[in-house]
């Protein structure tokens, strides 16, 4: 065995990248809950690229068939309606994820220095994300998909000059129709999905390049030198990592952390396979019931929303009452998050060590994300535009409040070392 | 193996000239590749124009049809709501229509060749939804009472198809290319005979 793992490692170095990433990588020892969510969302995506490419293999591309085929995989194909429904509410559970995992850096401070391009990688992860999961809504080819892809191209329309001539290029065709269903199929299941697997590569490699960051937010690689021994994580870590820095406070990625996330992971699958089993359309929040009926180019359904991940920055775009400036300030509530690593100017990263207002001013972003996604989903009438108006202003304000205020913030001090 | 000295300069024209022509060769090759992506010439030759009968119609009603894959609206308005073009004059973002979502023929205030008949295209100029039409209790506004509600973002327009204050949609529906061939039946998607 050890000589055939020699032959391997002199031509491959497989033992070396597995003590550098995974036995001998010093990962800090205080996780909690929320240092879950990176590896479900690995876990999820590989559930999303399993049941995706054995839906394929049943799936029809052609504008006459999609709805049809559809239908085919959920009543005749050999467990069709599990992968379907595995793929379909693993798109739903990817975003909650993804959600969690987004708020714990913010809490956590985890996009400050020296972690920017880790933050900037994630982010660029939640876009394509979300342009995956957009295209993947289509394919149905339901009334949902149909006038779902209809509103999201026309925002392209919004753009001066070339917006006519970009939305007619991006569908193929002057309407929605079977040339935009084809294109989005073969962005779905091959260009969109490579963009997100070497993304999540560079994220992780960034991610072990600087380290983990923690719930204190206290750095556990100390400059060399400067820790006595005895004060040292008596563990063994990879020499890449022990020459430049004494680590205090860490334990090995595996297998303190790997049967950690193996506890977190049975957890998440008991709640995944509870939605898949016994409410695979969530009420139609994960599937919106226009989506069973065939897409018809004739009539909008009486009531449009996107499903729920998207409905926060459907709202904001619902909020401006122009056309252009509504898809400019969605974009930019996007855009805005790229670029909290440079607005937020403290050195103190975790909130609890924080004042109490970047306290308040976090919890305003929370409640402001979750009422903006209950307004999305709802039909537009003048009050739920005026709730949508108002949080749409706290949600910029946290960004421009976090600007102001964390230069010359209160914070109480930072301990040494992670706490018990 | 020479032993002659490094010309930088020469070394330089040609990282130069190569870096040219293979950047030029690359932009070349994207081009087959962005393009493809416009309409096929099969999507091109689609948009024909098509015909409509319109003499089974009643006054108030509305009756749908397919112009280049959207819904293209043939409404025969009652003189009630022509009435109503009078009390949304001052409602209306674009009240002579000045914005070219219409041909030169319907630039007035009805927006059509004849106030009675008024030909749009069924969709949203805000996101592309297909407006409702409610050819009654449409808003709580004093005698307006039919018109065109926009259910994905709250957009509102009058029996003419112009678009309300203070709603996303930022023009007028589109009036398309249409004529009346004969008393009985309209063809839409082309200004006139010789057209």
């Amino acid at each position: 065995m050890s000589r055939i793992m020699n032959w391997i490692d002199q031509r491959l170095p497989v033992s070396n990248s597995l003590k550098l990433h995974v036995t001998q990588y010093p990962a800090p020892k205080n996780f909690n809950f929320w240092y879950l969510m990176g590896s479900l969302a690995l876990i999820v995506l590989v559930n999303q690229i399993v049941t995706g490419i054995w839906l394929t293999m049943s799936y029809n591309t052609d504008a006459a068939g999609a709805f049809a085929s559809i239908e085919y995989i959920m009543r005749d194909v050999e467990y069709g309606w599990l992968l379907r429904y595995m793929h379909s509410t693993g798109a739903s559970f990817f975003f909650i994820v993804v959600y969690l995992h987004m708020f714990r850096g913010l809490m956590y401070g985890s996009y400050q220095k020296p972690r920017e391009l880790l933050w900037i990688f994630g982010m660029l992860i939640f876009l394509v994300l979300m342009a995956e999961a957009f295209m993947g809504y289509m394919l149905p080819w339901g009334q949902m998909s149909f006038w779902g892809a209809q509103v999201i191209i026309s925002l392209f329309g919004a753009i001066p000059y070339v917006g006519d001539a970009l939305t007619t290029w991006i569908r193929g065709d002057f309407v929605i129709s079977g040339a935009t269903l084809n294109r989005f199929f073969a962005l779905h299941v091959i260009a969109l999905p490579l963009v997100i697997v070497i993304l999540v590569f560079l994220h992780l490699i960034a991610l072990h390049e600087v380290g983990s960051n923690n719930p204190d937010g206290v750095d556990t690689k100390k400059p060399k030198g400067s820790v006595p021994d005895e004060e040292k994580s008596p563990y063994e870590f990879h020499e890449r990592y022990t020459k430049k820095y004494d680590i205090v406070d860490s334990i090995p990625f595996h297998p303190y952390y790997t049967v950690k996330d193996l506890v977190g992971l049975s957890i998440f699958l008991i709640l995944f396979a509870a939605v898949i089993f016994f409410a695979p359309t969530m009420g139609g929040q994960f599937l919106e019931p226009p989506n069973f009926e065939a897409a018809d180019p004739m009539r909008t359904p009486e009531h449009i929303a996107p499903v729920w991940y998207f409905t926060p920055f459907y709202a904001i775009l619902a909020a401006v009452p122009n056309a252009v400036l509504g898809v400019v300030m969605m974009f930019l509530a996007i855009v805005v998050l790229f670029l909290v690593p440079w607005l937020d100017r403290s050195t103190v990263r975790s909130v609890r060590y924080r004042s109490k207002l970047h306290k308040a001013n976090l919890a305003m972003l929370v409640i402001s994300f979750i009422i903006l996604g209950f307004v999305g989903a709802l039909p537009p009438t003048e009050f739920w535009t005026v709730v949508g108006r108002i949080t749409t202003f706290t949600y910029f304000a946290f960004f421009a409040l976090l600007f102001i205020y964390s230069k010359n913030e209160k914070t109480k001090p930072v301990p040494e070392r992670v706490t018990k | 193996m020479s032993n002659a000295p490094v010309d930088k300069g020469r070394r330089r024209f040609l990282t130069v000239a190569t870096s040219v022509v293979g950047g030029a060769g690359a932009v070349a090759v994207a081009v087959p590749f962005i393009a493809s992506w416009n309409p096929s010439a099969r999507a091109r030759v689609a948009g024909a124009p098509v015909e409509m009968k319109i003499d089974k119609i009643e006054p108030g009603q509305l009756v749908r049809s397919e112009w280049r894959g959207s819904p293209v609206w043939v409404i025969r308005r009652s003189p009630e709501m022509l009435e109503q073009l009078s009390l949304t004059d001052d409602r209306v973002r674009d009240p002579d229509s000045n914005q070219p979502q219409q041909p030169e023929y319907a630039k007035n205030k009805h927006r059509s060749r004849d106030p009675e008949w008024f030909v749009a295209v069924g969709i949203c100029t805000h996101l592309g939804c297909s407006p409702q039409f409610l050819p009654r209790n449409f808003t709580n506004m004093d005698g307006i009472d039919s018109g065109f509600f926009c259910p994905c973002h709250g957009s509102r327009f009058d029996i003419a198809g112009r678009v309300f204050q203070g709603v996303p949609a930022p023009t007028n529906l589109v009036v398309p290319p249409h004529y009346f061939i004969d008393d009985a039946t309209v063809l839409i998607g082309q200004d006139g005979e010789t057209a």
